[in-house]
């Protein structure tokens, strides 16, 4: 194993361990009695309140109380959501699924429409379609997804009868939800693979490859693209954590199963056992997808692995 | 998207002592996509300031006759389900999404500013601590960890502005840090501190100029989102509380009657979207300025 390796597996043990201290610190730092917050109107209950700080381990001190949960969420076990009578754990596995087909759907369609349209603009520079290009791409940027999947229920499924309004879990019903998803993330691509690929037909091997004769095609798929994909991927990183979080309100527009709703219904019913293993996992999963990044990255470029 | 964040400090130095600001306007002006945006949002801006000329006083004003309403010449974009006029609403909601998107950049630009230029002007332990929890901040998904806020913080519209503030900190704290901790290093800097200038007229006048370019395009940058992120939350049911209209969360009243009444869910996404376009056409305008290297791409 490499030096570099070995330092990005510390690097996602750190990071690690300060996401479980933050998730940890949310109970712990709400305003007031966390129990009687939880339990709202039932808060006259003496007993109710002690079996949640029986729970949580609030009487405990805090580090015993964090050493506690760690053990817990280590083993699997993230305690029990009193909005839902039963364990994080079962609620998890009716919704993660969901949630990554909707968040993969939005990635794959955000990178294909970004790709082909950066391209394209690349190719046609200052001219009209890459004018055009740029545009659509900015309107791709600003238009609110929720609007944009309420807008898509409007048209294609109350207008024209060719999807549900509550869309399932089956393929079609995916469609709407993840154009809705992935289409902020599709123009930000345009603009950044557009660039990207600008940058690198000025590198000099391009250059060279193009002053020796290879043909445009050759050259392009050979030198620029590959050039062209380092910075894409670790955009692509960093997308996968946005679109999993926004699939927060796109879940909600579509009424769609998934731990993105999941976590704004904990978030309203103050279930915070359910709030911070939802937490926990999203941005763990973010921090991996990173990882996975850093680890590809010597791969594509031999370079990163020498410094 | 904080890829961009960190611009090149040789060309923001070069933008910072380039054109002679008497000149800013008109050769902003000249630039289409920075012309068109500040047109918008000054369109949009105006319509919002003069929504009592424009639209009936009272936004959260009940009619039951009027329930679900379509456009007329009395409701222009139609009336929900308490028969509120929807033109009103938008144009009083709007005052509320821009003055909390404006507040948000406002809050975190300042305080992760101060951030950042501590921890790159003092460096040391302390510069360490302080960037290693931008760092732990920055490992979250930007709206996950404005819900970490509003969870900590309950529901409501001043806890949306803190809660997406909040994911503003980091990424200025990093952007100024990273120039701070190069500028204090200068020649210049050192010749300043020999002739006895004190820490903050150092950071006064040679580092925050040289920031300035750079803090300037993360604002516009991020008021556009933060404006798509206060409608979430309102949408959500997170941000503002009913009955007082902002665009996101008319569109959480229109969501559930979109079968009956689409007008009251297109209006106020449709003023949303122009407004942040416009925003974002200008934040493309002011990095082309700003950036010399990114324009000569």
């Amino acid at each position: 194993m490499s030096a570099y390796t070995l330092r990005r597996i510390a690097a996602l043990f750190a990071l690690a361990f300060g996401i479980s201290v933050l998730v940890f610190l949310i109970i712990r730092l709400i305003p007031g009695d966390p129990a009687i917050v939880m339990l709202g109107g039932n808060a006259g209950d003496p007993s109710l309140v002690a079996r949640i700080h029986a729970q949580l381990g609030l009487d405990l001190p805090m580090p015993v109380q964090y050493a506690r949960w760690l053990g817990g969420v280590l083993a699997g076990n993230f305690g029990y959501s009193f909005s839902y009578q039963q364990t994080v754990v079962s609620l998890l596995r009716l919704n993660f699924v969901p949630t990554l087909q909707l968040t993969f759907a939005g990635l794959a369609f955000s990178l294909i429409v970004g790709g082909i349209i950066g391209i394209v603009a690349a190719l046609q520079r200052n001219r009209g379609i890459d004018t055009a290009s740029m545009a659509i791409a900015l309107a791709f940027v600003s238009v609110p997804s929720f609007w944009l999947g309420l807008l898509l229920i409007l048209v294609f499924a109350v207008e024209l009868p060719w999807f549900d309004v509550v869309g399932g879990t089956s393929l079609k019903g995916l469609v709407l939800p993840a154009l809705a998803l992935g289409l902020g993330s599709a123009g930000f691509n345009a603009r950044f693979i557009r660039s990207s690929v600008l940058q690198a037909q000025t590198l000099q091997h391009v250059v060279t490859a193009r002053a020796k004769g290879l043909t445009g095609a050759r050259v392009f798929l050979r030198h620029v693209l590959r050039n062209a994909i380092l910075p894409v991927l670790t955009i692509a990183g960093l997308q996968l954590g946005q679109l999993l979080s926004g699939t927060v309100v796109i879940e909600t527009v579509f009424s769609r199963p998934g731990i993105g709703r999941l976590l704004v219904q904990s978030i309203l019913a103050k279930d915070y056992p359910t709030v911070q293993a939802l937490v926990l996992i999203i941005a763990f999963l973010y921090a991996l997808t990173n990882f996975a990044v850093d680890l590809l990255y010597p791969v594509l470029d031999p370079r990163i692995a020498a410094r | 998207m904080s890829g961009e964040a960190q611009l090149p400090l040789a060309s923001l130095r070069a933008s910072a002592r380039g054109a002679p600001p008497v000149h800013w306007l008109p050769r902003a002006l000249r630039h289409r996509s920075l012309a068109a945006g500040l047109v918008l949002c000054i369109a949009i801006l105006a319509l919002v300031i003069a929504a009592p000329l424009l639209a009936s006083a009272d936004p959260n004003a009940q009619d039951p006759m009027q329930s679900f309403a379509a456009p007329s010449a009395a409701h222009p974009m139609g009336a929900d389900a308490f028969g509120r006029d929807i033109f009103a609403r938008v144009l009083y909601g709007g005052r509320t999404t821009i003055l909390a998107c404006a507040g948000v950049v406002l809050l975190g630009g300042f305080v992760g500013t101060i951030i950042g230029l501590v921890a790159g002007y003092a460096a040391g332990a302390t510069g360490f601590v302080l960037m290693r929890l931008v760092d732990l901040l920055l490992a979250f998904p930007g709206i996950l960890l404005a819900l970490v806020v509003c969870t900590i913080l309950g529901p409501g519209l001043v806890n949306g502005v803190f809660a997406i503030a909040v994911v503003l900190v980091p990424i200025y704290a990093r952007l100024v840090e990273g120039a701070t901790r190069e500028v204090r290093h200068m020649p210049y800097v050192d010749a300043a501190l020999t002739l006895g200038a004190s820490v903050p007229r150092i950071i006064a006048q040679h580092v925050l100029p040289n920031v300035a370019p750079g803090i300037i395009v993360l604002t516009t940058t991020w008021l556009g989102i933060a404006a798509l992120w206060i409608a979430a939350l309102g949408f959500l049911g997170l941000g503002v509380q009913p009955p007082a209209p902002e665009w996101g969360a008319i569109l959480n009243d229109g969501a559930n009657y979109i079968t009956v009444a689409w007008w009251i869910t297109v209006f106020p996404g449709l003023f949303l979207s122009l407004f942040v376009i416009g925003v974002n056409l200008v934040g493309d305008g002011l990095r082309d300025e700003l950036d010399p290297t990114l324009s000569a791409r």
